[in-house]
């Protein structure tokens, strides 16, 4: 049965596959597309977002009963990223592919170093944690899609 | 069960990754004047005093250095274990590191054995400190995944490396002979197979599928390759110990696989590569090509230096020096110019992007470091690797050329450097300016 680290690493993938999209169409200058592309993934980013500071880390937070800690860093990078995507954002909007690709070469390596720590570590003390709970969360993270 | 591993404030102050990196190209422009002082006569003899001070100054003061800043940098992020007082680790390490290759060169190429001496024991310092300090952070390491135990053996080889090392300079320093003829070659195989070679596969197993979208390695690759090098490693080295530097064919035998594992990880590294998700233009993926390249390269001639020993005619020297010249620069030399340029830029910008205001946002990692000045000193660094294989093997010919194009390479890669602490300078300024709060 899938853990709730395998199914958020899997998630990670997917949200991989549809940045390179949105960078892809940027690079070649069509807008339409990107502009397609880069709403799907804002959509696959939010939703991993909200999978985690609304249900995953509230219940990891609960069992161990600290908020500030390695959630907590999680949180601050998640409001990194949200950042550098608003400017994608704006960048897409003024067609300005410079720009945007600066600003997605900086979010691709902010985002694998913060999956990297939630692969490498805390997928793992979350598995630990709430493995008896697995059912129920996998359950819930597969109704946001 | 450890949960310090997320911690932010464990990542180091800038400025310690950034004195090893902004400190690398002067030692490689270094490497270079001593090409161009000593001129033919460095490429001529495989221990030439000459060339034991090029190689040094090149393997401790631009490789080492580069990738003792970048492990200080990485491992908190990668293992979530920070390196025990980093301010001081990275102090001891960096004096002892710098100014022991700059007196151990020195002494080689002015003559003066009391350089060697004091090189010697401040670099045995420097480096005992760092691996002391890498050893308790990987032990303390919540996850122990194959790239924490790539950087294990890495930094075991390490050591074995300063050991061996410290073993050959007791001859050059003291007049003391080694107590076996293999220190030899064990000394250069450990640094090269060992801690160079094995810390690019433990760091190239993650960043390479994370930066360019490749499919992940093959599990077997991923979990196996390090281990068999590193059993290949330790096999080959009581080989050559039993006889005392002589190759007897379990010698042979275990360098041949070793040269064949390389040559695999570039393979399976240059095909994953081919079929990455990203396909936008990369000057960092465009370095790892050459690096592979070289790495096979590298790795066919020395296999092939080994297997059949009486075919090389009047070559037996240069094929020697072209393994080194492939080895240390064409593959690490390249593998670590391509990681600077994402390392450094990215650290300037997750910098001052924790000192902006809610919703500001720092110049991105193109604007603080330009792809036109990365692609320009990507391309003097492949001009100077060429004609430094061709001074190997016609030293008189290139070897005033490649010295030349070596400098150009490592003064571009310094000023690439210096316009991303410029970039970071700047933009602090502005940062406080705007909210008079400390940076610190």
């Amino acid at each position: 049965m899938t853990g709730i680290g395998d199914y958020m690493i899997h998630h990670h993938k997917k949200c991989d596959e549809v940045f390179a999209r949105a960078e892809e169409a940027a690079g070649e200058a069509d807008w339409p597309r990107a502009q397609t592309e880069f709403e799907a993934f804002t959509h696959q980013m939010d939703r991993h977002f909200d999978m985690e500071e609304n249900l995953l880390f509230p219940e990891f937070e609960k069992k161990t009963g600290h908020a500030g800690g390695p959630t907590q860093v999680m949180r601050m990078e998640h409001d990194q990223m949200r950042v550098v995507m608003h400017e994608m954002r704006a960048a897409l909007e003024a067609k300005d592919a410079e720009q945007y690709l600066g600003l997605s070469e900086t979010f691709l390596v902010l985002m694998q170093q913060h999956n990297f720590k939630e692969e490498g570590i805390l997928y793992n003390m979350i598995d630990e944690v709430l493995g008896d709970q697995v059912e129920k969360l996998v359950g819930l993270l597969e109704s946001t899609a | 069960m450890n949960q310090a591993g997320l911690q932010l404030e464990q990542a180091p102050p800038i400025s310690v990754p950034f004195r090893f990196f902004l400190v690398a190209p002067v030692f490689l422009l270094l490497a270079a004047i001593a090409l161009l002082w000593r001129g033919p006569t460095v490429f001529e003899a495989r221990l030439s005093p000459a060339i034991i001070a090029v190689t040094h100054l090149f393997a401790l003061g631009f490789m080492a250095m580069v990738m003792i800043g970048a492990m200080i940098q990485m491992l908190p992020v990668l293992q979530g274990s920070p390196v025990p007082k980093p301010r001081t680790t990275a102090a001891l390490t960096f004096a002892g590191v710098g100014l022991g290759t700059l007196a151990f060169a020195a002494g080689f190429l002015f003559g003066e054995r009391w350089l060697i001496r004091a090189g010697v024991v401040a670099l045995s310092a420097g480096f005992l400190v760092f691996v002391a300090a890498v050893l308790v952070c990987l032990a303390r390491a919540p996850s122990q995944n194959h790239t924490v135990r790539a950087m294990w053996l890495a930094v075991l080889s390490l050591l074995v490396t300063v050991l061996f090392g410290a073993m050959l300079a007791s001859l050059f320093g003291w007049g003391i002979a080694p107590a076996n003829n293999a220190a030899h070659g064990l000394h250069p195989g450990w640094s090269l197979l060992g801690w160079t070679g094995l810390l690019v596969i433990g760091v190239g197993f993650e960043l390479v599928p994370m930066l360019q979208m490749t499919p992940l390695y093959p599990k077997s690759v991923a979990r196996y390759l390090s281990a068999a090098i590193f059993v290949l490693l330790v096999l080959w080295s009581a080989a050559l110990w039993v006889h005392d530097g002589g190759w007897g064919s379990v010698a042979v035998a275990c360098a041949v696989a070793m040269a064949e594992a390389y040559a695999l990880f570039a393979v399976v590294t240059l095909v994953l590569q081919h079929r990455r998700r990203r396909r936008l233009p990369d000057v960092t993926l465009e370095f790892w090509r050459v690096g592979m390249g070289s790495l096979i390269g590298a790795s066919l001639i020395w296999g092939a230096r080994v297997a059949w020993p009486g075919a090389w005619g009047i070559w037996p020297e240069s094929a020697d020096i072209l393994i080194g010249v492939l080895a240390m620069f064409g593959f690490a030399g390249f593998v670590i110019s391509g990681m600077l340029y994402k390392i450094m830029p990215f650290l300037a910008w997750f910098h001052l992007q924790s000192m902006c205001a809610p919703g500001k946002l720092a110049p991105n990692m193109k604007k603080i470091l330009p792809d036109k000045n990365q692609r320009l000193q990507f391309r003097s660094q492949v001009v100077a690797l060429a004609l430094l294989c061709a001074a190997a093997l016609w030293p008189a010919l290139f070897v005033y050329a490649a010295a030349l194009t070596l400098a150009a390479a490592a003064v571009l890669l310094e000023i690439n450097m210096l316009i991303v602490v410029r970039a970071y300078r700047d933009h602090l300024r502005k940062v406080s300016e705007a909210r008079p709060v400390s940076p610190s």
